[in-house]
């Protein structure tokens, strides 16, 4: 683990993307900061923008108008960053599988690190795909 | 005057949990003109609808929109059960409205908390979320989610609430009482939402109609339209309620008008719970073999407003066409008039006052490789009216059906 991610995982701030969801993901994701589940005790933080990001919450099947703007997106965020996956749509496109205006799961258009399969995963499971992100990281000490 | 300039809000914006893209035009301070794109979450589900069997379109159509993930399978079901021309047994009507109603209160929270935060005050937003858990957990005890409940099914509802668990819908909505009082009473108070919401964003009736805003938008604005009293599905029309009308339209009246509704929604549900203990436990859904050839509508009261849906059979085991109108697609064009006029501190409340869920609006466009629109507005409108009168001519050659409107 370099420097950088050893001081990262201390305090992951999160940015959120919406690529094609249905919306649910997306409020369980704002669930999370909520006085139950309340993130924030962790040191996490949803933020406003990309370029302060280490962790992209990326929702949603992929359609054809938000892939290239996920692309460019990511291309903006300070690296490292880490890539989450929150939902059956974006793991593996779910049902709109056959859709005309899907293009392909997350994996396919950026490298993903954790993925949270539910639909919507419940804020624990959210909570605990995160931890697990931080235990990866900090399990990778050589 | 000064010069007119652009502020681009969107697509992901941190305000914003969903992807679409405001073009504020703006003098000054003051908004004078506003665009819409969306696209960002079309999924085509229209055409995925069309793919599927008829019991699994129950669930693609769920998850159009996750916040009100119970209307669109409502209407749909209703949709196909008008085309078979039967009802669902009693008990399943009560179940169905139980959660109609529980997901509104939940809907109807979750606008307030995000309503609290794009005025900046994040009080609101963690208190209404946090009375908001308990209907979720309601959900999880009567349907195994917190959200997607997967409860309709055509000719019922695929769960049946145990009888033990009445007491815990009960002892919820009571405990939730206290606190939707005490919402209304610090909207009421509060001299901060008054003075950031009070004459902001007005929408004036005649505006609310001239757009067929429909729901708590077009309620707020002294409009007196709600389906589950003018054409009532369900049990609707054998229990007593009433709907909420209020007349101001600015953005303070939505805000009360959406608090007044869940208290109006947690009384609905006591008196499903009261009819539920004392029809016998018994039957939850008509077994239904077949489709045969026919169309049918479905009209739901969702949380925003009137949802619809359109099926067409021809009799195999897929629809052939499945018309989908969320309220959003009504209330969202009313931004137009509301934005304008007011500052740019005011667009992001205004833009979030009709509650716009853009995952059910969303419509697509197609372009050709070199970037040109292929079927622009005007030539698909022209491309509707045709077909309005081909089907017109050709339904009056049948005599079927007798257009008293000429103008349609
Ligand atoms: S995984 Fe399910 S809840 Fe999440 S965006 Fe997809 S359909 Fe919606």
């Amino acid at each position: 683990m370099g420097l950088k991610e050893k001081i990262l995982v201390k305090s992951l701030w999160v940015f959120h993307i919406s690529a094609g969801s249905c919306n649910n993901c997306d409020i369980e994701i704002l669930d999370c900061l909520t006085p139950r589940f309340d993130i924030e005790r962790f040191g996490m933080q949803l933020i406003g923008s990309i370029r302060h990001a280490d962790v992209l919450l990326v929702t949603g099947a992929m359609n054809k108008k938000s892939a290239p703007i996920l692309k460019d997106l990511y291309e903006q965020a300070p690296k490292p960053c880490f890539v989450v996956a929150v939902g059956t749509c974006p793991c593996s496109q779910h049902m709109f599988k056959d859709s005309y205006n899907t293009i392909s799961s997350l994996d396919a258009i950026i490298p993903v690190d954790v993925y949270i399969p539910g639909c919507p995963p419940k804020p624990e499971a959210i909570i605990a795909g995160i931890a697990k992100l931080i235990n990866k990281l900090t399990n990778d000490k050589r | 005057m000064s010069k007119k300039k652009i502020i681009p809000i969107g697509p992901y914006h941190p305000l914003q949990e969903e992807p679409e893209f405001f073009k504020l035009i703006v003098e000054g301070e003051k908004v004078v003109e506003l665009e819409i794109e969306i696209g960002y979450n079309h999924r085509g589900i229209e055409k995925l609808a069309e793919n599927k069997h008829w019991d699994q379109v129950t669930f693609v159509v769920e998850r159009i929109c996750g916040i009100c993930s119970t209307s669109h399978p409502f209407a749909y079901v209703l949709a196909v059960e008008d085309l078979l021309g039967m009802q669902p047994p009693q008990r399943a009507s009560y179940i169905r409205m139980i959660i109609d109603e529980l997901q509104r209160i939940h809907s109807h929270l979750l606008w307030l908390g995000l309503a609290g935060h794009f005025i900046g005050y994040n009080t609101i937003w963690m208190w209404a979320w946090k009375a908001r858990e308990p209907i979720l957990d309601l959900f999880e005890l009567i349907s195994g989610n917190r959200q997607h409940y997967a409860m309709m099914k055509i000719g019922g509802v695929r769960k049946d609430i145990d009888p033990q668990n009445y007491q815990a819908i009960r002892k919820t909505i009571k405990e939730l009482y206290p606190t939707l009082k005490m919402f209304e009473k610090v909207v009421k108070d509060d001299p901060v939402i008054m003075k950031r919401t009070k004459g902001v964003g007005v929408l004036t009736k005649e505006y609310a109609i001239s757009f067929g805003a429909l729901g708590p938008t077009a309620r707020a604005s002294g409009v007196n339209i709600d389906v589950r009293k003018d054409d009532p599905y369900a049990l609707y029309d054998k229990i007593d309620w009433s709907v909420v009308v209020l007349t101001d339209g600015d953005i303070y009246a939505k805000i009360l008008l959406r608090i007044l509704e869940c208290l109006e929604s947690s009384s609905i549900i006591l008196k499903c719970l009261e009819s539920l203990d004392r029809i016998p436990k018994g039957e939850i859904e008509t077994e239904v073999f077949d489709i045969p050839a026919g169309e049918g509508i479905g009209r739901v009261e969702a949380p925003r407003g009137e949802c619809f849906h359109y099926v067409r059979s021809d009799g195999t085991n897929r629809p052939v066409r499945h018309k989908i109108r969320a309220p959003s697609f009504m209330n969202v064009a009313t931004n137009l008039v509301t934005v304008c006029g007011y500052t740019i501190s005011d667009a992001a409340i205004t833009l979030a006052a009709v509650d716009p869920c853009y995952c059910c609006t969303e419509r697509g466009a197609v372009f050709s490789k070199s970037g040109k629109k292929i079927l622009t507005g005007e030539e698909l409108i022209k491309l509707s009216i045709e077909k309005t009168e081909k089907l017109k001519r050709l339904y009056q050659k049948q005599n079927k059906f007798n257009f008293q409107n000429k103008n349609i």
